[in-house]
């Protein structure tokens, strides 16, 4: 029954890399800003679960910790992007109605 | 049996994952992909780290999992909602319908609206 959950863990692996990098080709083709922020998002939400396969895997539990940090810095990074690009485009709409 | 169920978890997150990022990467604008992206990153996330709870199977493990988890459920809605605000605030160009013939949309659209109503 080991061997199961080894072969499972491989395809967890890879279908979460998989997303990683369909992900980073969203991030860099992505026509807007906020498509990039969008993608960001994604990608830490799957290396989330990518930290959990990894303690699975490695059986260290410590990557758990590793798992809740990086999701409440990628919600951090999400919030401040997010409000950068709204008042980024407040600001240039103000200079082209001054101008 | 402990192994059965962590695996199947952890496929089923994994498949949820790719069918996330393809959406992110094929569906036509922004607020459409932020749909297909938020919703099933939180679901393949969710599963996966249930997968791992069941192998671990302690209190703390479980404990710590479900702090995640529902760190993940309370925060994703509010950051696709900042960004969604920030799509419209900015006017990003938003699809419509795009690339299908104008006859074939009258077909696609439904017959009656969900009130009963005629369009």
């Amino acid at each position: 029954m080991d061997g199961f959950l080894d072969l499972s863990l491989e395809i967890g692996f890879m279908c979460v890399v998989l997303s990683v990098v369909m992900a980073f080709i969203r991030m860099v083709k992505g026509p807007s800003l906020q498509d990039r922020v969008v993608a960001l998002d994604f990608m830490t939400v799957a290396i989330v679960a990518f930290c959990g396969l990894a303690a699975v895997r490695y059986e260290t539990a410590a990557f758990l910790d590793v798992a809740l940090v990086l999701a409440l810095v990628g919600f951090l990074a999400t919030v401040a992007l997010a409000r950068f690009a709204e008042r980024n485009s407040v600001r240039s709409r103000e200079d082209h109605t001054n101008d | 049996m402990i192994d059965v169920t962590a695996g199947s978890l952890i496929i089923l997150g994994g498949i949820f994952a790719v069918i996330g990022a393809l959406g992110l990467l094929r569906m036509p604008d922004v607020l459409i992909r932020m749909h297909a992206s938020t919703k099933i990153g939180t679901l393949s996330t969710g599963l996966i780290l249930a997968g791992c709870a069941v192998v671990f199977g302690s209190s703390e493990i479980v404990i710590r999992v479900v702090a995640i988890v529902l760190f993940i459920l309370l925060t994703a809605p509010i950051g696709a909602h900042m960004i969604g605000r920030s799509v419209v605030s900015t006017g990003v160009p938003l699809w419509k319908n795009e690339g299908i013939p104008e006859d074939e949309v009258d077909k696609m659209l439904p017959d009656e609206l969900p009130g009963g109503e005629k369009p």
